[in-house]
């Protein structure tokens, strides 16, 4: 016989639940009734908000955690599991989140920020994933107990160019480490601004310790593919699906794009006649204090 | 040495396979019906059920997998593995295989928070096996040919739930020895091979 009475909220709990979601595709979803359809188009995931990324940016003005009314609606309403978003540093939306029964926290920078100092994930059993945009950012992140990572990318803006400058600048941070000696690793850690431990990990292993998705900027079949290929474990889409003419299309296309990643003539296949993508920004037409990803570093 | 196969449509295909690799087996990943027509066990990996559900039956692979398990292929499922292979689940309808004649509950132990890792005695293992329960399923009714290696008790009614089923080819398990490398499960999968009988090899 056994009994249920084990450990919860360990390292391996909260880094396994992000390795059940790779291959897969986590939508931005502001109501139940956008749950249900990402569901039921494949989603692994849901992220629960009152707005999407691009709306945030329309609105401006200070972005907060969600209405609890609407994570609560979601959670109640599909079976996969529910994200929601707090604002960095703000360990109080964190608690709140968690008790509300979500799955994952995202501690984001597409809020508004509220502290220079990041939340202190590891005393949450909920997991938390979180931005970067390069290596010694990803590994300050799981230095305070992320257990996920995505790329940050430049939220909102349909626009997948910053996405796949961050996971490029990654993956070659992480080569890098692979080719330094032992005698190299502590310089290598001060450079990078990231726990020695956690630098030494990287280069003996030649991989993060945890899970990366791609996120920030992707609207279509292709874009998700093209992150795929570059490397990361899966896709989050934000503004994308539900800023474009056909939501339940085009979710279903960005999921099997997702799958078969490497295979052109399948994504040819599936990103034919989806309508229209969300209308994209270009980065060099937003101003400096308009880009998310320098929030939180 | 078998050819094993891990269906690749979403979940941790590549721990498992990297499983099978370190003991000295070749694996590879399969997302079509001609892959899988080349493999001679699989595997079920972790991941979303609805997900891979849909896209299975999206990419036409519900039949052929079907078949081939019908006729000896032996398969290992581990947790949303384990409701694929499943008939029948308590809650929402979604696509299963049925393949394996258990009635499953998804998310049995709660959402994410209520996960955990824990030691878990096996019929026939001669030590606990460590086991972590992500969201994890287990088995609410077992059909009459389904043998129970391994249960849980419900903390709220003290109820017995099995969590590691086999029934002929067809082992089932709500954890993931992927994740703490424990290699017996994809030992007793590879054991099968040649063993059981597979009428399409």
């Amino acid at each position: 016989m056994n009994t249920p009475a084990g450990q919860k909220g360990t390292d391996t709990v909260k880094r396994g639940l992000a390795e059940m979601l790779k291959g897969g595709v986590i939508m931005d979803v502001v109501n139940v009734e956008q749950a249900k359809l990402a569901e039921a188009a494949g989603a692994v995931a849901v992220m629960a908000l009152e707005r999407v990324p691009a709306d945030i940016r329309a609105v401006g003005g200070v972005a907060r955690m969600a209405d609890p009314s609407i994570v609560g609606s979601i959670v109640a309403a599909v079976e996969i599991p529910v994200m929601a978003k707090s604002r960095i540093g703000h360990f109080v939306e964190a608690q709140i989140l968690a008790s509300l029964g979500v799955d994952y926290i995202d501690e984001s920078e597409v809020l508004s920020p509220v502290d220079e100092f990041h939340i202190d994930k590891w005393s949450y059993d909920v997991p938390f994933v979180c931005g970067a945009k390069d290596l010694g950012e990803a590994l300050r992140r799981i230095g305070e107990g992320a257990a996920m990572i995505r790329t940050k990318g430049e939220p909102g803006t349909g626009n997948v160019v910053e996405a796949v400058r961050h996971m490029r600048t990654m993956t070659s941070q992480i080569r890098s480490l692979t080719l330094l000696g032992a005698d190299e690793i502590m310089s290598a850690a001060k450079d990078l601004a990231a726990p020695y431990a956690l630098v030494k990990e990287v280069a003996e292993t030649g991989k993060l310790p945890v899970v990366n998705f791609a996120a920030g900027g992707i609207a279509t079949p292709a874009d998700a593919a093209l992150m795929m290929q570059l490397g990361c474990d899966g896709i989050f889409v934000g503004s994308g699906i539900f800023k474009s003419g056909d939501p339940d299309a085009r979710a279903r296309a960005i999921v099997e794009a997702t799958t078969f990643y490497k295979d052109a003539e399948k994504i040819a296949k599936v990103s034919r006649n989806l309508g229209e993508a969300m209308v994209g920004l270009n980065i060099d037409t937003l101003s400096p204090d308009e880009l998310m990803q320098h929030r939180g570093l | 040495m078998p050819l094993v196969g891990a269906l690749a449509l979403q979940g941790d295909f590549r721990e498992h396979l990297t499983m099978i690799s370190d003991l000295g087996a070749e694996g590879v990943e399969v997302r079509t019906p001609e892959e899988l027509a080349d493999v001679d066990c699989l595997i079920v990996p972790g991941g979303e059920s609805t997900a891979i559900g849909r896209l299975a039956t999206r990419y036409g692979m519900m039949d052929p997998l079907r078949q081939r398990i019908r006729a000896g292929m032996p398969v290992l499922g581990t947790c949303a593995g384990m409701i694929f292979l499943g008939s029948s689940t308590t809650g929402r309808a979604q696509p299963q295989l049925g393949v394996l004649d258990v009635v499953v509950e998804r998310n049995a132990f709660g959402r994410q928070q209520e996960s955990f890792e824990a030691y878990l005695d096996v019929k026939g293992f001669d030590r606990p096996m460590p086991a972590v329960f992500i969201r994890a399923p287990w088995i609410e009714k077992v059909g009459e040919d389904v043998d129970v290696m391994a249960t849980v008790s419900d903390p709220t009614s003290g109820r017995e739930f099995p969590v590691f089923v086999r029934s002929g080819n067809v082992i089932a398990i709500s954890f993931h020895p992927e994740l703490t490398r424990d290699a017996r499960v994809h030992e007793l999968l590879l054991s099968l091979v040649g063993s059981v009988n597979d009428e399409e090899r």
